[in-house]
């Protein structure tokens, strides 16, 4: 695995909130109360009331006892929540995955950013630094588990940041409430004895199944690394995507062609500035009844021309359906690829495959009619005709080999030869006559024969000797006999028609 | 139009000279880009507007039979090799391609810059051709059909009108009779037996008729075309034409 993760703790969250409200309230005691079965009680506790010995969850009167002076505030329910949300998204200047761990923490996804800030420990160092710049009290770790790393930061001494793979060794000597357990299940750990993980580590798995429950085993694998954990986001990763909330709902086709062409002019303005086109895009309607309603369109080279894409989604909208009403609209470019732009040409040039133009073309023709009806092909190495060519991947494939010259082959390929009854058979000769298709064309002068055999290693099966012939009428034909020549038992195809 | 009509000057040489060009412009032979358009046709080419092969217009050729179909496409990629050259791109769309690619090499054109559409609907084709010819990046787009109404026509010559890109549309004919359409050209080619005429045994090179049934602002005629060494060979112009009583085509 190789993840790297920051897990942030905030000690003192809340009073260092109310604190850069009211400053005096910095140096002196400090709690906030709420009441809870009809006495106030303490929610949190500033650095300095704690060194007072007045902590969270005690008794606001007892607290009083102790330090009459005491400043108290009322506290704010879900401001935490709140605080830690604004946090995440501020720290996305840091790494693209910030993700709140309530009550008091941050955890980021910081796989490939720390080299940015030149290595682990200074980019450790200017989180931390920011963060208590803000007014914060901060304490971090970097490790290559979230658990790991919220230990750390939590429980650890320095250093904070782990090297990969040494998770093990930092997290041996740390207290069990390192592994994010409930209060419960610490007071048990501690009661039995068990005070630091090195103790924990060392019991049978069964045992501690069966003592503390599934989620002691999983915390300690998740914090070693063992079992993959996964982060939610702040931000969601969709980042071109742009949303269009209206204030009446929208019904009329109108009104959607509007919505959608906004949307393309902020999305494709936004692609162009980070030289960026969009491969596929969704559009998406959020109708009042709650549904969602979407059409997707893609293209076949990254396009930020907004014309185009407007005429791409031009042909699905109809499918959109409004009922009562569409009230939000979003675009999202679900995959994005480099575009380098070309200089404007004044006069059209000759065209090519390479033309921006051509391949507009092929994407509406796609949009349409699916992109499998549209063919390119490349010569392939193969003597039997059917395989002498390939589909090429893509417009600006070029052919490894030549296309053959040597042989004549014939402009009209039947995709399956046809069988055709032919009379006055010599060996090595064509047929003096044959009949298809209900007529009978006398064949009056011919070519061949040119033996084809079967690639064995593909398929197995008897050859093929071609012969070109002209019937009296002028008309040329591509028949073959399958396998050696053999008295009334041989059978011959039509396979082509010559210019 | 931007430009007035010409007053006629006094001469009468002058004056029709002058009229002719008017009509040919109005009716969209703008002469530019024609230049080096040669189609390789020879003696034939008089038939066409000013001795030019009509690019930026729709042309229109008849098959009856499976056989004539494939001398119509050779035909058709016999004049394709020059208009495209070494860089175009010609979009070939049907609903029923037979077309073996391999064998365009044979008339000069390199297969790969050939896309194939290939659609299940007639309706489709049509709909795939009135985009492709808007496509100014195209040389040449051909459509095989079975049927062209003249309001699809239309839709064609208008689509062509902007973009200057070549249409090819190849009739397959159910019927013996053929309605009227607004392209510019109807051609109607079949196979003849192939020239041995240096009396060497086998099938010899490709021979066809040539019959142009209609061409605006130029004229209908009969020939005899063998395509040999990789360009189509007439014999002259004196002696091939075989003269037809004009007329009227739609």
């Amino acid at each position: 695995m190789a993840g790297r993760f920051v897990s942030i703790w905030f000690p003192y969250l809340l009073t260092d909130w109310f604190a850069l409200r009211e400053s005096y309230l910095h140096a002196v005691p400090f709690v906030l109360r709420t009441s809870a079965h009809g006495r106030m009680v303490i929610t949190a506790a500033n650095a300095a009331a704690e060194e007072k010995g007045i902590t969270r969850a005690m008794v606001l009167a007892d607290a009083r006892a102790v330090f009459p002076t005491l400043e108290v505030r009322d506290a704010i329910p879900d401001l935490e929540a709140r605080l830690l949300n604004r946090l995440a998204e501020w720290c996305i200047r840091f790494t693209p995955v910030t993700s709140v761990d309530l009550p008091d923490g941050l955890v980021f996804d910081v796989s490939g950013c720390a080299h940015l800030w030149g290595g682990d420990q200074p980019y450790l160092d200017a989180i931390v630094l920011r963060l208590r710049k803000r007014g914060y009290h901060v304490r971090a770790a970097m490790a290559d588990t979230i658990g790991a790393a919220w230990a750390m930061a939590r429980f650890g001494v320095e250093p904070f940041v782990i090297a990969p793979r040494d998770q093990l060794n930092a997290l041996l000597s740390l207290p069990p409430e390192a592994l994010r357990l409930e209060p419960d299940t610490t007071d048990r750990l501690h009661k039995l004895g068990l005070l630091c993980i090195r103790q924990i580590i060392q019991l049978p798995k069964a045992s501690l199944r069966r003592r503390f429950g599934e989620l002691v085993l999983l915390r300690l694998y998740q914090a070693l690394g063992q079992v993959e954990e996964a982060l939610t986001p702040v931000v969601p990763l969709e980042p071109y995507q742009e949303r269009l909330p209206c204030l009446e709902p929208i019904v009329t086709a109108t009104g959607i062609a509007l919505a959608l062409e906004r949307l393309l002019d902020v999305l494709c303005g936004r692609l162009r500035e980070e030289q960026k086109g969009l491969r596929t895009a969704v559009f998406k309607g959020y109708r009042i009844d709650g549904k969602v309603v979407a059409v997707s369109v893609g293209t076949s080279r990254p396009s930020h021309h907004v014309k185009h894409l407007f005429r791409l989604f031009e042909e699905r909208l109809p499918t959109l359906e409004p009922g009562e009403g569409i009230d939000l609209f979003v675009l999202e470019a679900a995959s994005v690829d480099d575009h380098v732009p070309v200089q404007e040409k004044l006069w059209g040039g000759m065209g090519g495959l390479g033309d921006m133009r051509l391949s507009e073309l092929l994407d509406r023709l796609a949009n349409r009619t699916g992109t499998a009806s549209i063919r390119r092909y490349l010569p392939d190495e193969h003597y039997w005709p059917e395989r002498s060519y390939r589909q090429a991947l893509s417009l600006q494939e070029n052919a490894a080999t030549l296309w053959r010259t040597d042989v004549l082959r014939p402009l009209q390929l039947l995709a399956v030869p046809e069988r055709i009854e032919v009379s006055a058979t010599l060996p090595d000769y064509p047929p003096m006559l044959f009949r298809y298709k209900g007529a009978i064309h006398k064949i009056v002068r011919a070519d061949g024969p040119e033996r084809i055999e079967q690639e064995w290693w593909i398929q197995e099966g008897e050859h093929r000797d071609y012969y070109r012939v002209e019937d009296e009428g002028g008309s040329r034909y591509w028949v073959f006999r399958s396998g050696h020549y053999q008295e009334k038992t041989e059978q011959w195809f039509i396979h082509g028609f010559f210019a | 139009m931007e430009r007035p009509i010409t007053i006629i000057p006094p001469h009468r040489a002058e004056a029709f000279a002058a009229l002719q060009a008017d009509i040919l412009r109005l009716q969209g032979f703008t002469g530019k880009r024609t230049v080096a358009r040669d189609v390789g046709l020879g003696p034939l080419q008089e038939a066409f507007p000013q001795g030019i092969f009509p690019i930026g217009a729709v042309h229109e050729f008849l098959s009856h039979r499976v056989e004539d179909r494939s001398a119509t496409t050779g035909f058709i990629a016999g004049m394709l090799s020059p208009l495209m050259g070494t860089k175009g791109t010609s979009l070939w769309i049907s609903s029923r391609r037979t077309l073996f690619p391999p064998a365009l090499k044979a008339f000069g054109l390199s297969p790969e810059h050939f896309i194939f559409v290939d659609l299940r609907r007639e309706r489709d084709v049509l709909w795939a051709m009135d985009e492709a010819l808007k496509c100014g990046a195209l040389t040449a787009v051909v459509g095989e059909v079975y049927d062209l109404s003249f309001t699809a026509s239309r839709r064609l010559q208008l689509a062509v009108e902007q973009s200057q890109v070549t249409g090819f549309v190849l009739r397959h004919c159910r019927n013996q009779t053929v309605n009227t359409t607004t392209c510019v050209s109807r051609w109607k080619i079949t196979s003849l037996p192939g020239d041995v005429s240096y009396g060497m045994p086998g099938i010899g090179f490709p021979q066809w008729n040539v019959n142009l049934l209609k061409m605006r602002n130029g004229k209908t005629g009969n020939w005899n075309v063998t395509w040999r060494d990789g360009r189509f060979d007439l014999p002259d112009a004196d002696t091939g034409i075989i003269p037809l009583h004009h007329k009227k085509t739609g």
